[in-house]
C-alpha cells in the first residue's frame, strides 16, 4: 500500500542524513526564511522562526493560489511548462549535487565523463517515465527519489526552530486548504472534477494503475469517489547564501490523498498520495535523525508515529471517501512523539541501558 | 568492534523476528496495520512510563546515589504494568476491529516485541560500527552478544505474551494476565538483580521456553499436531499452501 513507498522515501532520506556530512552543514539559508536563529536570546529566536515561517507560509499561500487561477483560467501549457522545469532542477542539478556529495562521503574517484552520461541517463529517463509513459514501478521509484531530494534540501537550509514550526504550519494550512469551502485545495478540486480532467503526474504519487491516452473510457474523475487536490511544486535553490538570484521556483506544498476509484477489471483500489506529503514527512523524521543528538529511538518513533498518523488518514478516507489532507494528523502525532521522545523517553531508556536493564 | 559484531548480533536479535514477519505478516496490508498499531501502542506506553519516571525524579529531586537506582527500578515497574495495561487496550481495539481474532495472534505480540527490542538494542547496534574495545575497564567482553540474546528473549517472550494475554481475554480468564504480568516483571526483575550474564539469559531462556509452549498450547496446538506438522503429514497445512498459490 502506502506504507513501503512512505517507508522507502524515509529510509533514503535518513541513511543520506546520518551518512553525508553535507546535509546536515550549516551553509546559509534559503531566501524564503531571511531571519537568522543565531541570535543571543532565546525570545528573539523564536520570533525569528514564527516570522520565517509566516514568510514561508505566505510563499506557499501565494503559490497555491496562483496554480488555482491558472488552472480555471486553462493556461495548461504553463502550468505544464512551469512543472517540467521544476522536474528538470531536481532530477538533474539536485542529482548531480547529491551524487557529488555521496561520491566525496565515500572517497569514491569517478571522471566527468561518467558522471555526465549517469547523470543524463537518470535524469532523461525520470523525466520520461514521470511525464510522459512508463513502467509504474519505475515512476514510482522516481517520485519517492524526488521527495527525497527535495526533503534533504529542505533538512539542509531551513533553520532549526523556522523547520519545526513550518511543519505544525504548514499541517494546519492542509487542513484548512483542503477542507474549507474557499480553501485554494478544494477549489482545485472541484474545478478538475468539473472538467473529468486526469491529475498532473509530475505531483501525485498514485499506487496503482495510471490511465493511459488508449483507456478513453475508462473515465477516472467520472466517479464521484474521486477527488484531485493538489498544488503546484516549489522548489528553492539559493544554493550560496549571497543571495543569488535563485532559480524560477516551482512550489511544492501538501498534497493530499484521495480513493482511486473501482471499476471490474481492477482488483485494487489505487490510493493516491500527494508528494508534498511524501516530502514533510520525510521531513520530519530526517530533521529527528539529524538534531535528535545521534540518537536512533528517536527516528524510530517519529517513523512509527508517521506511519499510524498515514493509517489514520487512509482510514478516515474509506470512511468519508472524500479527498482529505494527509499532513496534520501525521505531522501532529511526529511532532508530539519527536518532542516526548526526545526530552523524556530518551533519558530514561539511556539510564536503563547503562545499568543494564531490560523492560 | 568490526562489522561482522554489527551484523551478527542485528541477525540475532532480529532474525527470528524477521522470519515471522516475513512469513506471517508482510502478506497482508492488514496485519501490517496491526502490526504498526501495536508499535505505537507500546511506545505510547513507554512514554507514559517516561514521564512518571521524569515527574518522580524531579519530584525527589537531582540526587547522585541509590536513589537513583531505587527511582530506575520503580521506573521500570511502572513501565512494566504500563506495558501491560496497554496489551489490555491493544486487545480491546483489535477485539472492536476484527472478528477473527484468533487468526492474527502473532502480531499482537510481535509488534509490541520488536519496538521493545528495536528501541532497547538500537543504539548499542550503531555503536559496534564504530571503534572502541570492548570490556577494556573491566566489563564483560561479551556485552554484545548477551545484549543481542537478550533482545532476542525479549521479542519472542512479547509474542508468546501476546498470545497467552489474548487467549485469557478472550476465555475471560484474568489470573492469565496476572501470570504474564508476573512473568516479565520477573524477567525485568533479574536483569539487575543479577549482574551475572550466563544466570540472567539462562533463567530468561527457560522462562521463553515455559511461555512458548504455553502460547503453542493456547493458540491450539497439540503433540499430535506438532508431529504431523513436522513430518510434513498435516494435511491441512499442506492444501492450505496449495491453495494459496
Amino acid at each position: 500500500m502506502l506504507f513501503v513507498p512512505v517507508t522507502l522515501c524515509m529510509i533514503v532520506v535518513v541513511a543520506t542524513i546520518k551518512s553525508v556530512r553535507f546535509y546536515t552543514e550549516k551553509n546559509g539559508q534559503l531566501i524564503y526564511t531571511p531571519f537568522t536563529e543565531d541570535t543571543p536570546s532565546v525570545g528573539q529566536r523564536l520570533l525569528n522562526s514564527v516570522l520565517n515561517t509566516l514568510i514561508m507560509i505566505s510563499v506557499i499561500v501565494v503559490m497555491t493560489i496562483f496554480l488555482v487561477v491558472l488552472y480555471k483560467y486553462r493556461c495548461y501549457k504553463f502550468i505544464h511548462g512551469w512543472l517540467i522545469m521544476s522536474s528538470l532542477m531536481l532530477l538533474f542539478l539536485f542529482t548531480y549535487i547529491y551524487l557529488g556529495e555521496v561520491l566525496k562521503t565515500y572517497n569514491v574517484a569517478m571522471d566527468y565523463p561518467t558522471l555526465l552520461l549517469t547523470v543524463w541517463n537518470f535524469g532523461a529517463v525520470g523525466m520520461v517515465c514521470i511525464h510522459w509513459k512508463g513502467p509504474l514501478v519505475l515512476q514510482q521509484a522516481y517520485l519517492i527519489m524526488i521527495s527525497a531530494l527535495m526533503a534533504l534540501v529542505f533538512i539542509k537550509y531551513l533553520p532549526e526552530w523556522s523547520a519545526w514550526v513550518i511543519l505544525g504550519a504548514i499541517s494546519v494550512y492542509d487542513l484548512v486548504a483542503v477542507l474549507c469551502p474557499k480553501g485554494p485545495l478544494r477549489m482545485l478540486v472541484e474545478t478538475a472534477q468539473e472538467r473529468n480532467e486526469p491529475i498532473f503526474p509530475a505531483l501525485i504519487y498514485s499506487s496503482a494503475m495510471v490511465w493511459t491516452v488508449g483507456m478513453a473510457k475508462l473515465d477516472p474523475s467520472s466517479q464521484g469517489a474521486l477527488q484531485l487536490p493538489y498544488d503546484p511544486e516549489m522548489e528553492e535553490d539559493s544554493y550560496d547564501s549571497f543571495g543569488e538570484p535563485s532559480y524560477p521556483e516551482v512550489f511544492e506544498p501538501p498534497l493530499t490523498g484521495y480513493p482511486g476509484e473501482e471499476l471490474e477489471e481492477e482488483e485494487e483500489r489505487g490510493v493516491k498520495l500527494g508528494l508534498g506529503d511524501f516530502i514533510f514527512y520525510s521531513v520530519l523524521v530526517g530533521k529527528a535523525a539529524a538534531t535528535g543528538s545521534g540518537d536512533w529511538n528517536t527516528t524510530l518513533a517519529c517513523f512509527v508515529a508517521i506511519l499510524i498518523g498515514l493509517c489514520l488518514t487512509l482510514l478516515l478516507l474509506a470512511v468519508f471517501k472524500k479527498a482529505l489532507p494527509a499532513l496534520p494528523i501525521s505531522i501532529t502525532f511526529g511532532l508530539i512523539f519527536y518532542f516526548s521522545t526526545d526530552n523524556l523517553v530518551r533519558p530514561f531508556m539511556d539510564t536503563l541501558a547503562s545499568h543494564q536493564l531490560y523492560i | 568492534m568490526t562489522a561482522a559484531v554489527f551484523f551478527g548480533c542485528a541477525f540475532i536479535a532480529f532474525g527470528p523476528a524477521l522470519a515471522l514477519y516475513v512469513f506471517t505478516i508482510a502478506t497482508e496490508p492488514l496485519r501490517i496495520i496491526f502490526l504498526i498499531a501495536g508499535a505505537f501502542f507500546w511506545l505510547v506506553s513507554l512514554l507514559i512510563s517516561s514521564l512518571v519516571w521524569f515527574m518522580a525524579r524531579v519530584i525527589i529531586d537531582n540526587k547522585d546515589g541509590p536513589t537513583q537506582k531505587y527511582l530506575l527500578i520503580f521506573g521500570a515497574f511502572v513501565s512494566v504494568y504500563i506495558q501491560e495495561m496497554f496489551r489490555f487496550a491493544y486487545y480491546k481495539l483489535l477485539k472492536k476491529a476484527s472478528e477473527g481474532l484468533k487468526s492474527i495472534n502473532p502480531v499482537s505480540g510481535l509488534g509490541f516485541g520488536i519496538m521493545s527490542g528495536v528501541f532497547s538494542f538500537v543504539n548499542t547496534l550503531s555503536d559496534s560500527l564504530g571503534p572502541g574495545t570492548v570490556g577494556i575497564h573491566g566489563d564483560s567482553p561479551q556485552f554484545f552478544l548477551y545484549s543481542a540474546f537478550m533482545t532476542l528473549v525479549i521479542i519472542l517472550l512479547h509474542v508468546f505474551w501476546g498470545i497467552v494475554f489474548f487467549d485469557g481475554c478472550e476465555k475471560k480468564k484474568w489470573g492469565i494476565l496476572l501470570i504474564v504480568l508476573l512473568t516479565h516483571l520477573l524477567v525485568s526483575a533479574q536483569t539487575f538483580i543479577s549482574s551475572y550474564y550466563g544466570i540472567n539469559l539462562a533463567s530468561a531462556f527457560i522462562i521463553l521456553v515455559l511461555m512458548g509452549t504455553w502460547a503453542f498450547l493456547a493458540a491450539g496446538g497439540s503433540c499430535r499436531s506438532l508431529k504431523l506438522c513436522l513430518l510434513c503429514q498435516d494435511k491441512n497445512f499442506l492444501l492450505y499452501n496449495q491453495r494459496s498459490r
